[in-house]
């Protein structure tokens, strides 16, 4: 095979699908450059109206959380449970809070 | 956790407990092995797919025909590429994975290897061979590889109307004249067979089986799968009016199944080979067409790197 | 007076089977493209623009039905009429060739099409305005689409260069017919139904050298208008291959339906 022959790079794909939502990951693709990266990502993604808002990030900026590490990222927040409403007791006549 | 032992037992806790894994964690290689020849070879599947339907793109017999099967067949390119992309999760490029397409090292669903013939044979893909791969991909949302069940939810979502469609070209057709009759009953009689032959080998001949289903990959048999199928199909083909080309098909009460003939396992084994009427031609256009592709790839990385180059001069300027 | 009213309507009509019939055959030479692409993100891209054009094609097909009265529908037009009778632009039933010529037809045709659906959005027929607005806003991804990969294969290697070059010369002979008025377009302009032709020319003019400029290349050199007559049904020798091919099915079972 020829010495530089490489893939387009790949880039990761988020879309908001309503205004006011979050971006919400979807897939990825290959394309050459950004620009072709959202307007691919438009042609794939977005065929049955899916989205009005279209990020796109190449793959390889994109750093995630090691899963074997589950326990020391998340296990901290499982005892933090005053951070949640539910944790208090407040009569209901006081209404809505 | 360092003994492999703790860690296959690890893995396999999560898996019966219904728990998706996700990239980067760790997995038995003999899964992720697995997991990247089932998927790649999806994703071929969907890719070399494309062509027998492309077939009839350009005679499609009326405009919405037209405009509808071009839409199906573009979604089968995504499809390829939603797949393709669930591989990649798992270290591989999809230039590796066509290489590997292009040398005939990965295979792709042997249906693809049988012609289109007539019209008629686009209402019998999109009905009988979409509405295989529907049932084989159903139970696929639901796999253990997180990014491999996730995109199985986009594709069934988006397959929901291509069965619709072939099975409306086929009520459009024996609703027609005698002839476009005939040509209905014959696309069902060249292409029934070889979709039965779509779920794979007998269970007790799968190679591949045992261990797909207990890692969750696989969630019913090949056998279930195409019992399923063909109880589902009968009463299609009989609001058709249409013949199954199978003697042996009779309704079994007792089981409360249709009982149906053998397939030929010879055929099927054959096609796998490479030796169906379309695998030499399938191969060659797709290599043909990745080929004649280079050039394109290559200029517009060429000139991404141009670009590259000149956003980092200006900022060295500014 | 009633037979000025009939030549404009008569005028209007051939004009609307113009746009219907351009539509249709880029659209049909696109779709060839599909399953054939150099990479499946463009492979999809392709058959988008595909699928723009077709709806846009039965929506000029649908209006040129009301126009003519007869009860004809959209595939009576498509499926039974000869090569004479269509009323294509030239240059969209020339061959997909390589990437390059593709784009390259496609971005002539564009930086037209976008111009002429801006000005035809607030013309006085409401329904020639409103499926051109309906289309200008698909239309504008097509510009983006047609003109950056002028710019990335025009900049891109020498080879890709070197293809746009050849397709740049093989297909500007055929764009000029873009902006060449007949004689029933005149009338329309006359009748403020159809943009300025002249204005349109120079739009398409700046458009194109604003592109080929950034992407390196140069304009060619010679008359664009060498090769006209599509819009008046005198084609090259493709297209009754294109219509032998897309009519076969309907032409060898004639009356059924599908």
């Amino acid at each position: 095979m020829e010495k530089n022959k490489r893939d387009w790079p790949l880039w990761e794909v988020f879309i908001r699908s309503k205004q006011g939502l979050d971006h919400k990951h979807v897939g990825s693709l290959h394309a050459s450059d950004a620009e072709m990266a959202i307007e691919n990502a438009r042609d794939v993604y977005t065929r049955r109206m899916e989205g009005v808002s279209i990020w796109v990030v190449e793959s390889k900026y994109l750093h995630a959380s090691n899963p074997d590490e589950e326990g020391a990222l998340y296990e901290s927040a499982k005892s933090k449970i005053y951070r949640h409403p539910t944790f208090y007791n407040i009569p209901e006549s006081v209404g809505h809070m | 956790m360092d003994n492999i032992v703790d860690l296959e037992k690890h893995f396999q806790d999560r898996i019966d407990a219904e728990q998706r894994i996700e990239p980067k964690e760790w997995m038995p290689d003999a899964y992720r092995k697995t997991l990247i020849r089932q998927i790649s070879q999806h994703a071929h599947s969907e890719i070399i797919g494309m062509l027998p339907e492309r077939n009839w793109l350009t005679r499609a017999p009326s405009l919405n025909r037209k405009a509808v099967l071009l839409a199906k067949i573009q979604d089968e390119g995504g499809h390829g590429l939603y797949l393709y992309s669930a591989a990649e999760t798992l270290g591989v490029t999809r230039e590796d994975l066509l290489d590997d397409l292009h040398s005939g090292k990965a295979k792709y669903s042997s249906i693809f290897n049988y012609p289109t013939l007539t019209w008629a044979d686009m209402g019998a893909i999109g009905w009988l061979v979409d509405g295989a791969a529907i049932m084989n991909q159903v139970p696929l949302c639901r796999t253990s590889y997180g990014p491999y069940a996730r995109a199985m939810v986009r594709v069934c979502k988006e397959e929901s109307f291509h069965q619709r469609q072939g099975y409306e070209i086929m009520m459009a057709l024996c609703e027609g004249s005698e002839e476009q009759k005939q040509m209905a009953q014959d696309a069902l009689n060249r292409w029934w067979w070889p979709v039965l032959m779509m779920f794979g080998p007998k269970d007790d001949a799968s190679a591949n089986s045992e261990m797909s289903l207990k890692w969750k990959i696989k969630r019913f048999s090949n056998d279930e799968l195409r019992q399923r199928f063909v109880d589902m199909s009968i009463p299609q083909i009989e609001y058709l009016g249409l013949t199954v080309p199978d003697s042996e098909l009779k309704w079994n009460a007792e089981r409360g199944h249709y009982d149906f003939g053998e397939v030929n396992w010879n055929e099927f084994w054959e096609v796998v080979k490479g030796n169906g009427p379309c695998n030499h031609q399938r191969l060659e256009t797709r290599k043909k067409v990745y080929e004649e592709g280079e050039w394109v790839r290559e200029a517009a990385l060429a000139y991404a790197d141009k670009q590259q180059v000149l956003r980092e001069s200006s900022q060295h300027v500014a | 007076m009633e037979t000025a009213k009939n030549k404009t309507n008569q005028a209007l009509f051939n004009v609307v089977l113009s746009l219907a019939d351009s539509t249709l055959i880029l659209s049909h030479r696109l779709s060839e493209w599909c399953g054939y692409g150099p990479v499946i993100e463009q492979d999809i891209a392709m058959s988008n623009i595909a699928l723009d054009l077709i709806g846009e094609a039965r929506n000029f097909y649908d209006y040129a039905a009301k126009l003519e009265g007869a009860g004809k529908t959209e595939d009576d037009y498509v499926y039974f009429r000869e090569s004479k009778d269509y009323k294509n632009l030239l240059l969209c039933e020339q061959l997909n060739g390589d990437f390059a010529h593709t784009v390259v037809r496609q971005f002539f045709f564009d930086s037209w099409h976008i111009h002429f659906l801006d000005v035809l959005r607030n013309s006085p027929d409401e329904t020639l305005a409103a499926i051109a607005g309906k289309s200008f806003m698909e239309v504008s991804y097509h510009i983006k689409w047609s003109s950056e990969w002028v710019i990335r294969l025009g900049d891109g290697t020498e080879k890709s260069k070197q293809k746009m070059e050849t397709a740049l010369e093989a297909l500007w002979p055929f764009s000029g017919e873009l902006m060449e008025a007949t004689e029933d377009e005149k009338i329309l302009i006359a009748a403020g139904i159809l943009p300025n032709f002249e204005q349109l020319k120079t739009i398409w003019m700046e458009q194109i050298m604003s592109v080929l400029t950034r992407a390196t290349l140069e304009v060619p050199t010679g008359k664009n208008t060498v090769q006209t007559g599509g819009k008046t049904g005198r084609h090259t020798e493709y297209l009754s291959y294109l219509l032998a091919e897309m009519q076969s099915v309907q032409r060898a079972y004639p009356g059924l339906k599908w």
